[in-house]
């Protein structure tokens, strides 16, 4: 007994709505986050991230709102992606209710920006965002590359190099996404999460590629994985977070029954 | 009405713990965050959560002035220390050279080896230890009341505390090889290591029984 493995649904949010098909039976409205993160807490999941994806800059003020209605009815860690670019907007987001903040595009134009916030917060809140694609698929020790911008930016930085240089500077915790494997349903990049999570010394969180919950089992067991993290296979209603815990569980990974 | 202070050093993520008090603080509690020697002088009960690194935390309460009134809440009024709030309590601290806490519980503070294995599976562990593990209730205590025996908190940090008294454990966590006091209790003063205010319905019950204490 000891330290469970953590499920984190991932919530897409669009202007204060979460999007990407969300079909919960007895919801009444599917797309409000309070709503959603209520019903994944139930489920037990043990913490949520949410991804700001809004693209205008107005509609920012939005996501704050959304975390502040989200924290005082979910007592559970949150995590907030998307636009963080400065420690004001970190800053904005933790007064928000937000336990952490996820910096991604941000931190590879600026790695200052993860050492500054985590001197100023504590690394303990500061999560940094790697979406890696694997660049030389012919041959047989594979070599990942950091790719900003939704996968379609190369940065020309090697992800695991990169990984290491992160969390030198002060990241807290790595949620590490595949870009090969993001919306393919087809399971995680588990060669790249085992090397990354196996280099460095902090929380590493699995993303990309969930469809099934055998998946998630394999993140943790074969990826070396502290944490998975999934969105379509929890939105659409096939599992629950307690199936996948339950499925785990008889894999032999500890996991947090509520 | 009566009132429970969240203390405000300028450095923690106090509206968690704001928020999960109100949750549970019914029609008998106001709860205020508040930086205010005075205020926090004429409160019944004062929480203090403490986030970051140990010696930014202490530099600040002694420059500030806040420590005195913390002395002055350990020695008066139930309170409730939470993660940074438990390490002051010590002697002293391992983290940011050395640095000196409140010396309410004789002891040091301790940052977990590296590398730190699990002993059964021999999988290096990660630090922090960041996550929910289990709390063993090794003595009684009124704040555990309704909450179950090996109940799952969240917990994220690198340092531990390691009390000379053991009378003052009332819980403890395993982490790899390393069982650590993640509940102290002193007479008036209780601290955690874990963050109820994040550890769903099981840190509730404790938030609730410490208005309830």
């Amino acid at each position: 007994m000891g330290l469970a493995k953590r499920i984190i649904p991932c919530l897409d949010v669009d202007a204060g709505r979460v999007v990407k098909g969300v079909r919960f039976v007895n919801i009444r409205d599917a797309g409000d986050p309070v709503a959603i993160a209520q019903r994944y807490d139930e489920q037990g999941a043990d913490e949520l991230t949410f991804l700001d994806i809004t693209a205008s800059s107005d509609a920012r003020d939005t996501m704050v709102h959304v975390v502040e209605s989200v924290a005082s009815e979910v007592f559970i860690p949150l995590t907030v992606g998307g636009g963080i670019r400065q420690l004001a907007d970190i800053r904005r987001m933790l007064n928000a209710g937000a336990d952490k903040v996820a910096i991604n595009t941000a931190a590879v134009f600026n790695p200052e920006l993860v050492a500054e916030a985590s001197s100023h917060f504590g690394s303990q809140c500061i999560v940094v965002a790697i979406d890696a694609k694997q660049v030389n698929l012919t041959q047989k020790l594979p070599r990942w590359e950091v790719f900003t911008h939704g996968g379609r930016k190369p940065t020309g930085l090697d992800a695991l190099e990169w990984a290491k240089t992160m969390v030198n500077l002060g990241a807290g915790e790595l949620l590490l996404t595949s870009m090969d494997r993001d919306g393919t349903r087809h399971g995680f990049d588990l060669a790249l999460t085992r090397t990354i999570s196996e280099a460095v010394n902090v929380p590493v969180i699995a993303s990309g590629g969930v469809g099934t919950l055998e998946h998630l089992a394999q993140g943790i067991i074969e990826g070396k994985a502290d944490a998975v993290l999934a969105a379509s296979i929890f939105h659409f209603g096939e599992y629950t977070i307690a199936d996948a815990k339950q499925q785990m569980r008889t894999q032999g990974i500890e996991v947090r029954l509520c | 009405m009566k009132k429970v202070i969240v203390i405000d050093y300028g450095m923690s993520n106090l509206r968690s713990v704001d928020k999960a008090l109100e949750h549970v603080a019914g029609n008998h509690w106001q709860v205020q965050i508040s930086n205010q020697a005075e205020e926090i002088r004429r409160a019944d009960k004062v929480v203090f959560p403490g986030q970051g690194a140990i010696g930014n935390c202490m530099n600040l309460l002694n420059q500030t002035g806040m420590a005195e009134v913390i002395k002055q809440s350990l020695a008066t009024k139930p309170f409730l220390g939470l993660c940074l709030g438990l390490q002051m309590l010590l002697t002293r601290s391992e983290e940011s050279g050395d640095t000196a806490g409140f010396n309410w519980v004789a002891g040091t503070v301790r940052r977990f080896t590296e590398p730190l294995f699990d002993p059964d599976s021999g999988e290096r562990l990660k630090i922090p230890h960041m996550g929910w593990n289990q709390v063993s209730h090794v003595l009684p205590h009124p704040l555990w009341q309704g909450i179950p025996e090996q109940s799952r908190f969240y917990f994220v940090h690198s340092y531990f505390v390691t009390p000379e008294d053991r009378q003052v454990t009332v819980g403890t966590t395993q982490y790899g090889p390393i069982e650590f006091t993640s509940a102290l209790a002193k007479e008036n003063v209780f601290a955690v290591q874990f963050h109820p205010e994040k550890s769903q319905q099981a840190g509730l019950t404790l938030l609730k029984n410490f208005l309830n204490w």
